[in-house]
């Protein structure tokens, strides 16, 4: 789960991590409303999306009266950002964060993410500022610091002191950039989190250190501990496929192909959809019904490929473990006739009762071709939808 | 010979009253797998499927002489039930859950790696040495007693492996699910490793996915300490970036993590690929000359 800018500062702030004021708003009545509550003449305006890539866009802009706030409101409220993390469609932009503007002297980056190759939650420091740490570490990978955090003290002041030296802060923003660095793993390791970036820490004109942007992704697994957060959960900023597969205990990615793909296992739905590409088809979705697939979940499963406009056949690999193919045929049956299915389907059951399962579906007298393996599964569906592409 | 169980390997079941602790134990005892009782706090002193219950995993160790045990407790109970299994000393711990937040895995990893234990799993479907002991939720059914390791980090894909290899009469020695999470117990080089000592194994097939470095590690491994032949299969080369697909770890970030790097690792390190998921068994007999 993603956070919003806004809801990140508000944890920053509960751990004592110094970001600016700032009051997120839904209308530009209430943007300029919150430029005068915050004073000053200069405020930053940011419209609130789970993308990164915002400022390039234009959706971050200094604003030096609130004329230029009002105006950044009017402009993007209710608005789409596209940016290089979004799709071609955008984020839907409901919210924007107004805040007081800093003077800034240097832009740092620090970064925090569970390293699957150290087991560790790493943190990495880096001089560059403002750029993707992706792109620093491909192209000057000497500009990154990492520092690991041993899960069962977590972070030291120390680890902080001897980043911010090597990063070449002094005086006061050494204190202040370790205090960070500790606080923000107490953040992570507390809050659940998989990643959290300060991009960028600035050190300001004032000679402090400062948390300008505010990003954190929680760990799904650890919400059933984590309820206030869990509650900032933006269903807006979520695919609505993808949501309502959720619900029914589905695991749904939409693709751009013209076949559907329902498969029960994670790792076999996307053995599938690769089948299909090497055998010159496109694949529509990555599904997985899970090891139950219920008639319930199939039914669903099966309304949720159709909303797809593009899908021309879809294709249903099942390999039968503890569960029956049968009582799967049954419930492919029972759901093709309940959600009234028009495309062709093509049916490839293995293991448990499979010869079962495909007995079922002939007798069913519906429109459904069951195939004699894998390859033939995969050859029949791209036929379906029209040949290969 | 086998890798990790055998017919002699005593089991216990965390979650034994449960409903998936009670059907895959079912399961299991059918299977002719020693499972020889189960731990259910609140439920010590009485019995569950002719098994003893007990309230500790140390009472269950003590009174049963298990070595090893298998996992079913829902996930956000799961760091307590694998730690409390280490410290009963138990040699090999199953964990099948799915869902376990990752920070919980970070301090297993700490404590199993400063231990010497060896948890398999989580979110996996467990170890089978076919026709001896089965701990986990795979179908007994397609296994097939034989020469062929399996090592993968997918349920269903495992079964199409097994499926493959029985078809072809080779069977298996034992077949090992590591698991689709970020933070697995295991990790592929271990069972790699198993598989290159045990002489009843004479090839091996290992089955990845998209997402972290573990198949890259895999690769380094095998060019440098396994002589048998390796076939490979990656899942996930239509996968886009930065997208989960269904398995915590499967996820291809900041560019990293992709089939394509995974296979041309693997093909540098002298295994066999198949690009075709159908095609695991007719790369055995290539390089095996199995026919």
């Amino acid at each position: 789960m993603n956070l919003h800018e806004y809801q990140s500062k508000d944890l920053f702030r509960d751990y004592g991590l110094p970001v600016s004021r700032g009051i997120a708003v839904d209308t530009a009545d209430e943007a300029v409303a919150a430029a005068a509550e915050l004073g000053g003449d200069k405020w930053v305006c940011k419209v609130q999306v789970h993308a990164g890539g915002r400022g390039k866009a234009g959706g971050v802009r200094l604003a030096s009266n609130v004329d230029e706030v009002r105006a950044f409101a009017d402009e993007w409220v209710g608005g789409r950002l596209v940016t290089v993390q979004t799709g071609a469609e955008g984020q839907p932009v409901s919210r924007i964060f107004v805040e007081e503007a800093a003077d800034i002297d240097r832009e740092l980056y620090l970064g925090m993410v569970v390293d699957r190759g150290s087991r560790r939650v790493v943190t990495m420091a880096s001089t560059e500022g403002g750029v993707e740490i992706e792109q620093v570490a491909a192209e000057t990978p000497e500009k990154i610091l990492r520092a690991t955090i041993d899960p069962t003290v977590g972070a030291q002041a120390w680890q902080g002191r001897a980043m911010a030296f090597d990063r070449g802060l002094s005086g006061r923003q050494v204190n202040q950039f370790a205090n960070v660095f500790v606080q923000l793993s107490r953040l992570f390791h507390e809050c659940d989190c998989s990643l959290v970036e300060v991009n960028p820490l600035v050190v300001t004109k004032a000679g402090d250190v400062h948390c300008l942007d505010a990003k954190i992704n929680i760990d799904n697994n650890a919400l059933f501990r984590q309820s206030d957060i869990g509650a900032l959960r933006d269903p807006s900023q979520e695919d609505e496929r993808e949501a309502q597969a959720d619900e029914f205990g589905l695991n749904y990615v939409a693709l751009d192909g013209d076949i559907g793909c329902m498969v029960n296992g994670a790792g076999l739905a996307m053995g599938t959809m690769d089948l299909v590409k090497l055998h010159g088809g496109a694949p529509a979705n990555f599904l997985d019904v899970g090891g139950g697939a219920t008639e319930e979940a199939v039914a669903e499963a099966f309304k949720i490929i159709l909303s797809d406009d593009n899908v021309k056949a879809v294709l249903i690999n099942i390999f039968g473990g503890i569960v029956s193919c049968k009582v799967i045929a049954e419930g492919i049956v029972a759901a093709v006739t309940q959600v009234g299915v028009e495309v062709p389907v093509v049916v490839r059951f293995e293991g448990n009762n499979s010869a079962a399962g495909l007995a079922v579906l002939e007798e069913s007298g519906l429109a459904i071709a069951a195939a004699s393996s894998l390859e033939d599964a995969a050859t029949r569906a791209i036929a379906a939808a029209g040949g290969n592409r | 010979m086998s890798i990790l169980v055998n017919r002699d390997t005593r089991v216990i079941c965390q979650g034994f009253t449960g409903s998936q602790g009670t059907l895959h134990s079912e399961q299991a005892i059918a299977y002719g797998t020693q499972l020889v009782g189960g731990v259910t706090p609140g439920k010590g002193g009485t019995t569950h499927l002719d098994r003893p219950v007990f309230d500790t995993v140390a009472e269950a160790v003590e009174q049963t002489g298990a070595t090893a045990t298998v996992i079913y407790v829902p996930a956000r109970f799961c760091k307590d039930s694998i730690l409390e299994a280490m410290d009963a000393g138990l040699e090999l711990i199953v964990c099948i859950t799915e869902g376990i937040p990752t920070l919980d895995m970070l301090v297993i990893k700490e404590r199993l790696d400063a231990t010497g234990g060896r948890l398999i799993g989580p979110n996996c479907p467990g170890v089978i040495t076919p026709g001896e002991c089965k701990i986990g939720i795979m179908p007994g059914d397609i296994h097939l007693p034989g020469k062929v390791g399996v090592v993968s980090r997918s349920g269903t894909l495992t079964y199409e492996a097994v499926k493959q290899t029985t078809d072809k009469g080779y069977g298996q020695s034992s077949c090992v699910g590591i698991g689709g999470d970020p933070i697995p117990g295991t990790h592929f080089n271990d069972i790699l490793g198993l598989f290159q000592d045990d002489p009843a194994t004479e090839a091996i097939v290992m089955v990845g996915e998209i997402g972290g470095t573990a198949e890259e590690e895999a690769a380094e491994f095998i060019a440098a300490n396994v002589t048998k032949p390796v076939v490979g299969y990656i899942a996930g080369v239509t996968a886009p970036p930065g997208k989960r697909m269904g398995h915590a770890g499967a996820i291809i970030a900041g560019g990293k993590g992709t089939a394509d790097e995974k296979f041309e690792a693997l093909e540098s390190a002298g295994v066999k690929t198949v690009k075709s998921l159908a095609e695991i068994g007719d790369g055995l007999a290539e390089i095996t000359g199995w026919g």
